[in-house]
């Protein structure tokens, strides 16, 4: 991975059936300039490829957190390094 | 006040004598325990696997019991989750509150686990005889069980 100026590279993690439908745990990846909030990556990640148009299908589904914190779709994402995507949590 | 996500069980007598020995603030202790149902749905279930978000499940059931702790007058408390393969009759979750008297550790406890139901990064995945499995559906009444404690404590048991 490199990382360029216009550039901004940062770990993805999905967890429960987001996981199983993408198919990866997490990854890296160079977000493009235009993608300023976790809604705007969900969409930019829709369009990636058949695995990431399953699991995003329901955007207002999934759930986020940014650095390990719950984020909601319109919460920009600034310089969060590490970004979550999974369902509704469910223990207790 | 503390958390802990474990794979292995946890013994209740043994985490409350931890909390309480060689006190004499705490009047009162309340104790939840969560245990794996061998159905789901009508349909029996042969094993649940719980699945975690490593730090940040951690560090939101420590939010949460500081937040129960600013709410309430608690001499301890703890949390223990249990993550990885489970089965039917299996504790999952222990929540213990102590008190100087019973109506803060009761309704503190209720808080810890309607909060941490709702917020803590944990998910179900259920196997079923057939060899099937499914996720866990996050349920309505979680989420509405949250509402009364928008209120102030005093009124949470309306």
């Amino acid at each position: 991975m490199t990382s360029g100026q216009n550039t901004n590279t940062i770990t993805l993690r999905y967890f429960a059936w987001v996981r199983e439908k993408v198919g990866l745990a997490e990854e890296e990846v160079s977000l493009p300039a235009d993608v300023a909030t976790v809604g705007e990556l969900m969409k930019w990640l829709q369009a990636r490829g058949e695995t990431y148009q399953a699991a995003f299908a329901k955007p207002e589904i999934i759930r986020a957190a940014l650095d390990q914190t719950h984020a909601r779709a319109d919460a920009p994402i600034g310089s969060a390094r590490e970004i979550a995507f999974f369902p509704p949590v469910t223990g207790g | 006040m503390s958390v802990r996500v474990q794979s292995e069980d946890f013994d209740i007598g043994t985490e409350i004598s931890a909390l309480t020995d060689h006190r004499s603030d705490i009047g009162a202790v309340v104790t939840f325990t969560g245990t794996v149902r061998g159905s789901a749905g009508g349909a029996p279930i042969t094993s649940m696997t719980l699945e975690h978000y490593p730090g940040m499940t951690e560090a939101e059931l420590a939010r949460v019991e500081a937040e129960a702790n600013a709410r309430w007058p608690l001499s301890a408390s703890l949390i223990v989750h249990r993550i990885g393969e489970l089965h039917p009759g299996d504790n999952i979750v222990l929540v213990v509150t102590a008190s100087a008297h019973r109506h803060a550790a009761f309704e503190a406890a209720e808080f810890l686990m309607d909060y941490l139901k709702s917020h803590a990064p944990f998910w179900k995945k259920e196997a079923r005889p057939d060899g099937t499995c499914s996720w866990v559906d996050a349920r309505e009444t979680d989420a509405a069980a949250l509402q009364r404690w928008q209120k102030s404590p005093s009124k949470a048991a309306e």
